[in-house]
């Protein structure tokens, strides 16, 4: 009987792992505010880097990433199994097992770490590294499950690659690469609790401290409207530095003051309001949010490549 | 005589692209390092390998 079962389940088709299965495992999805982020923080930088150079360390940071990302998934297959949302990654279908995960994670982390060591230089590798480490031990293992808070945690983890591409091209840490970890740093919470605000999840179910739960839905309009005035200062003060410019200042005035707008409007209101309209400007406010993430760092791309024509920066 | 069995199963075609999609990324990571170590040789201003006049050439 047991050999029968055995046997079954080896041919079972369902739970063979395809290539897209593996790759799914690295949340290609993240990875590519990872590659574009990264990528700009390293065209900004004031030292050019040779365009192989450029490509190789942008894939060993896109590939830290990824890594890290399947090892969140192996430390998260419990709960993966208990959210909609999650129920079809790779590891809760059954198709990768969570020691592969593991397996995967760990040795794509040492292939990038040390490649980027390699490409680039011991600064980038080592903020690779840390990345790897905050958003896996820090986040995932340690404060995901135990504080409201997680998403500001886990926002800090992915607001590295820019800081980690501006390394890459200067060998060091500035003020510019630390204003672009902060600008995707404070944006993360308004972003994440806006989506809260009006889609149903099940973080509840899985014991997974939301703000939205923890502490209500007032409070998280609250918080959302305390974080947007905080990124304001940081996407401003990034435009007064080396990097930003009159394109740049224009395009983040324009967005900041509209961020601001909608953030007041969602705190002034009460779940009455927002059921009545269907979460309109929950909703308004999150499209918002992912247009801005994108431009303010597109802004800054433009500035740098009109810059050697003498019409980017101050 | 022994039984082929030739049937194409969704198994199979797992199994296939798993391997392909190995591969081609090995050959990519190859290329990739070999297109590194031309930038890095040929960019590096400590490195004066081949170039006439300099230390290590005389």
């Amino acid at each position: 009987m047991t050999d029968t079962s055995t046997s079954t389940s080896a041919f079972d088709a369902e739970k063979e792992a395809g290539f897209g299965d593996y790759f799914a495992l690295l949340k290609p999805r993240v990875m590519s505010l990872v590659v574009f982020t990264a990528l700009v923080g390293l065209i900004v930088a004031p030292v050019p880097v040779h365009p192989v150079v450029a490509l190789a360390a942008i894939l060993f940071i896109a590939l830290g990433g990824g890594a890290s990302g399947a090892l969140n998934m192996w430390w998260d297959a419990d709960i993966d199994r208990l959210m909609q949302r999650t129920r079809k990654r790779p590891i809760p279908t059954g198709k990768v097992e969570e020691g592969e995960a593991f397996a995967i994670g760990i040795a794509l982390s040492v292939l990038a770490v040390v490649m980027l060591f390699l490409a680039a230089n011991a600064v980038a590798a080592g903020l690779l590294a840390f990345t790897i480490f905050f958003y896996v031990v820090i986040y995932t293992m340690w404060l995901k499950r135990a504080t409201p808070q997680n998403i500001v945690i886990g926002g800090a983890a992915g607001a590295f690659p820019p800081m980690i591409g501006w390394a890459v091209a200067t060998g060091g840490i500035s003020v510019e690469a630390v204003l672009m970890f902060a600008l995707t740093f404070a944006w993360t919470p308004p972003h994440f609790w806006a989506l809260a605000l009006f889609v149903k999840n099940d973080y509840a179910k899985a014991e997974v401290p939301m703000l939205t739960v923890t502490h209500g839905r007032a409070i998280t309009r609250r918080h959302i409207l305390g974080y947007t005035l905080a990124l304001a200062v940081v996407a401003l003060a990034l435009g007064l530095t080396s990097i930003g410019g009159p394109i740049y200042m224009a395009v983040a005035l324009v967005l900041n003051v509209m961020f601001i707008k909608g953030a007041f409007a969602i705190a002034r209101r009460d779940d009455a309001a927002c059921e009545a309209d269907n979460h309109l400007a929950e909703r308004r406010f999150f499209k918002l949010s992912l247009a801005y993430l994108f431009l303010h760092f597109g802004a800054l791309l433009v500035e740098a490549t009109l810059a050697p024509l003498g019409l980017g920066g101050w | 005589m022994a039984t082929q069995i030739r049937a194409e199963h969704e198994l199979h075609r797992r199994r296939l692209s798993r391997n392909v999609g190995l591969g081609v990324a090995l050959v990519l990571f190859v290329a990739l390092v070999f297109g590194l170590t031309i930038a890095k040789v040929g960019t590096d201003p400590t490195d004066d390998l081949g170039v006439p006049g300099t230390e290590a050439s005389q």
